[in-house]
């Protein structure tokens, strides 16, 4: 039978993937978190190990103790460990035990004790663990090449060093995990005797939950500044261009739906936009719109239901429109050369190569009414990041 | 780089840089005017008509216009300053042609009372957004302090009371004043053939209202030396603007006058920023040099802790004091030099900021410099020019105005203008 491989990256940049088995019975989860040593501060090599130690030492409602015997209870084999770029999270069980595994992945993940009293314990094993390099020649010789042959921090010795040890606080620690563990950059992989569709919706609901959110920050201002984003593509995704396009019929142009509908036709606002923004795991569209307290509720409703409006047609013409803003201002960048090296750049580091002009000409003149629509109604945003600023709270809708 | 320039018999100049390996090419409307030629009565209705002009004309109507621009993938815009006012677009060198042809359908606009009634409210929110924003505000207020009386302390925006105020009939009699063939330049540069350019630009105006718009009160001014605190609880920092006069827009000492607005301010490598910003004493310091028609003017201004404000004030004198008793090093000047000649050769680069370049120059000038001759022009400055610039202007007269939550603050003592070494030969 032929394997499947699945992938999704959710909308806060965790990715998962999984590849289904069916001829075993197990299953096996493991989890890379962008937290290795190249990440250890300079004063403090080492941290990375320490905490890859300290992590398993209770979580969520269970203590060190309830956690070991928790996952001793699914025969979750496991075991945590620091590398050069990830702290690797790895667990095999039977399959049927896979939601309690990651059940207990997501609380060690989340909501790991980092016990302080263990700190000590924890830091004694370290510094035993680096002595024994001593005893050990063959080793030695080896991550002594290493270091001189990689450049800092990549050929570092994840055990660090006995002075480094002797720097990390609880608080440092804390501040590590706290900086590090994001999931914008982790992957979790899943392999064995499994289905898809239950375990990203676990995954999701465990690691990814709903960034939607509200927030108002109260400011006596002449002018409430309202902010919205909602989860995109990124860079080098089939439907990248198609995304482009969404947020042009948005916002491409002063004929565009949002200048149309917020300013030409209401004059409710001076500025009003939307952008497509974008890091190497996650993509959003950002919109502002800045206005008088009295219209600010009129203008957010309007927003909002342009957005939602895409999902109900695309125009012949706005697309043609926007295809030749994207055309014009692709060709007339290559005037400046400050604008290439920065878009050079861009192409290198999302996508490891430079594209040539014709490349992204044919990239523009794929998008279709149709390939827009079809991408609005796959993506088309369940919740919204809403933050406005002003002297009055607004109604943010369901 | 070919330059070529024609006067229409109604009083239109047209006037075009030609750079056939440009990737673009933009086209503009310059009209010389702005809010100093405005009425009391009027405030702010240069602005607003700029935003009108966009509401469509007998052949257009708003949203049409709009579609149209961006129907032909144009990077466009306009903007309204104390004295001019530039509708503009840049496109692939197939759609300049029909740029030209939609700016200049909007030239004639129809002002309809709707369009007229839904864009004030655009305008108050345009206001709005300023009025939040210290740092825009004191420039405002500092500009309207310093002018005084003089008409270039008219305030772009105007007020949201005066934009209230405002009929659609003082609109239309400002644009019949004002937007006459004479007082328009229409610029191009970039890839274009000028002949073809020329022709369809003529046709299209070929209506346009012949006559003679007048400016008023060219003079120019040395400020009103005022000091003006602004008390405003809600913001954090100081915002501290210090206006001094400076050479008008056609004096020679123009390129003097830039160049040492950067030895003194510019953002970085400037003696402000190694007395205010490198030792952190303030979060931004700048110098710049304004020109205008028969006036000009240097806005330094910093923005600071308030705690600060005091001795930072003290530190601005004392440098400009410095400037002026000790004056400048050749190599400062040599490091100026370096740096705007890097910046006009990048905005060289792009036709959009040659054609601002280049219709302004000529609006100014009635001139044309190439990038290379422009470039020139600043090699050739000298440190005495950098000195008459000195002597001719008292760069110590200046008027102070202040923005931010302190209730009180002293204005240091200012050295009186000292005798400059020079000026006691001659």
């Amino acid at each position: 039978m032929a394997k499947q491989v699945f992938q999704h990256t959710f909308d806060n940049g965790l990715t998962l993937i999984a590849e289904n088995m069916p001829h075993v019975r197990s299953a096996t989860i493991n989890i890379i978190v962008p937290a290795g040593c190249a990440y250890d501060p300079a004063n403090m090599p080492g941290i990375s190990s320490v905490l890859s130690e300290i992590i398993l030492r209770g979580a969520g409602k269970n203590n060190s103790k309830e956690l070991s015997l928790a996952m001793d209870g699914i025969g979750l084999d496991r075991s945590c460990s620091a590398g050069t770029n990830h702290i690797r999270l790895w667990g095999a069980t039977l399959s049927r035990n896979l939601p309690k595994t990651i059940d207990l992945f997501a609380d060690i993940i989340l909501k790991p004790h980092l016990p302080k009293s263990d700190i000590e314990s924890v830091k004694l094993l370290a510094a035993q663990e680096i002595m024994s390099i001593e005893d050990d020649p063959k080793q030695k010789v080896m991550l002594a090449l290493r270091k001189i042959h990689f450049p800092s921090p990549l050929g570092n010795d994840r055990r660090g060093t006995l002075e480094g040890l002797k720097a990390i606080t609880h608080d440092a620690l804390t501040k590590f995990w706290k900086k590090n563990f994001r999931p914008s950059g982790t992957i979790i992989s899943v392999a064995g005797n499994i289905e898809w569709e239950p375990l990203k919706a676990q995954v999701e609901k465990k690691l990814s939950p709903g960034k939607g959110g509200t927030s108002h920050i109260t400011k006596d201002t002449q002018q409430v500044q309202i902010g919205i984003a909602y989860p995109s593509v990124t860079y080098g995704h089939k439907d990248f261009y198609a995304a482009i396009g969404a947020v042009n019929v948005l916002s491409g142009g002063m004929s565009s739906r949002l200048f149309t509908e917020v300013r030409e036709k209401r004059g409710l606002c001076y500025s009003v936009w939307a952008s497509y923004q974008n890091f190497k795991e996650v993509a959003s569209v950002i919109c502002y719109a800045g206005t008088t307290t009295d219209m600010a509720q009129e203008t957010l409703d309007v927003t909002l239901k342009q957005i939602g409006n895409l999902t109900k047609g695309i125009k012949e013409e706005e697309v043609k429109r926007l295809k030749i803003g994207l055309k014009s201002s692709m060709l007339i960048q290559e005037e400046s050369s400050s604008a290439r090296a920065g878009s050079i750049a861009v192409d290198w580091y999302y996508l490891g190569r430079v594209r040539p002009l014709e490349e992204i000409q044919k990239s523009i003149d794929s998008i279709t009414t149709k390939s827009i629509l079809a991408h609005v109604k796959e993506y088309n945003p369940k919740e919204f990041t809403i933050v406005t600023l002003g002297n009055k709270q607004l109604k943010y809708g369901k | 780089m070919t330059f070529h320039q024609q006067q229409c018999s109604n009083g239109l100049t047209i006037i075009g840089e030609v750079i056939p390996e440009a990737r673009s090419a933009a086209v503009g409307f310059f009209v010389r005017t702005g809010s100093r030629d405005e009425t009391v009565e009027e405030s702010g209705v240069s602005h607003f008509l700029e935003h009108m002009l966009f509401k469509g004309t007998k052949k257009r109507d708003a949203a049409q216009v709009n579609k149209d621009f961006d129907k032909i993938g144009a990077n466009y815009n306009a903007f309204t300053s104390e004295e001019n006012t530039v509708f503009y677009a840049s496109t692939l060198p197939e759609y300049h042609q029909d740029a030209t042809e939609i700016l200049a359908d909007i030239l004639r606009p129809s002002l309809r009372s709707a369009d007229f009634e839904m864009e004030k409210k655009v305008i108050i929110e345009e206001i709005g957004m300023y009025e939040d924003n210290p740092g825009w505000m004191v420039f405002d207020h500092a500009r309207k302090l310093f002018f005084a009386d003089h008409p270039l302390g008219n305030s772009v925006l105007g007020t949201t009371q005066s934009i209230i105020d405002l009929k659609r009939d003082q609109m239309l009699d400002y644009f019949q004043r004002r937007y006459i063939a004479s007082n328009i330049t229409l610029v191009a540069s970039g890839n274009f053939n000028w002949d073809t350019f020329l022709k369809k630009a003529e046709k299209l105006t070929t209506n346009w209202k012949f006559g003679m718009a007048r400016r008023d009160h060219i003079r120019q001014t040395s400020g009103s030396g005022e000091f003006k605190l602004l008390e405003k609880k809600t913001t954090t920092q100081q915002n501290v603007v210090m206006i001094c006069p400076g050479p008008p827009a056609a004096s020679p000492l123009r390129y003097a006058a830039n160049l040492f607005a950067m030895i003194l301010g510019d953002q970085s490598g400037s003696r402000l920023y190694w007395s205010l910003v490198d030792n952190g004493l303030a979060e931004s310091a700048d110098c710049s040099f304004h020109e205008y028609d028969g006036a000009g003017a240097f806005y330094t201004s910093f923005s600071c802790d308030p705690k600060q404000t005091h001795k930072n004030l003290e530190i601005v004198i004392k440098q400009i004091h410095e400037l002026i008793t000790k004056g400048i090093t050749e190599e400062e000047l040599e490091q100026a030099k370096s740096k705007v000649l890097s910046r006009i050769v990048r905005a060289g680069e792009k036709t959009m900021n040659r054609l601002q370049e280049v219709g302004m120059t000529w609006v100014y000038l009635r001139k044309y410099k190439s990038v290379d001759e422009d470039m020139q022009t600043y090699e050739k400055v000298n440190l005495r020019q950098i000195q008459q610039l000195i002597e001719r202007y008292p760069l110590l007269r200046l008027t102070t105005t202040s923005m931010g939550p302190l209730a009180k603050l002293k204005m240091p003592e200012i050295p009186k203008q000292p005798k400059v070494p020079n000026a006691q030969h001659s």
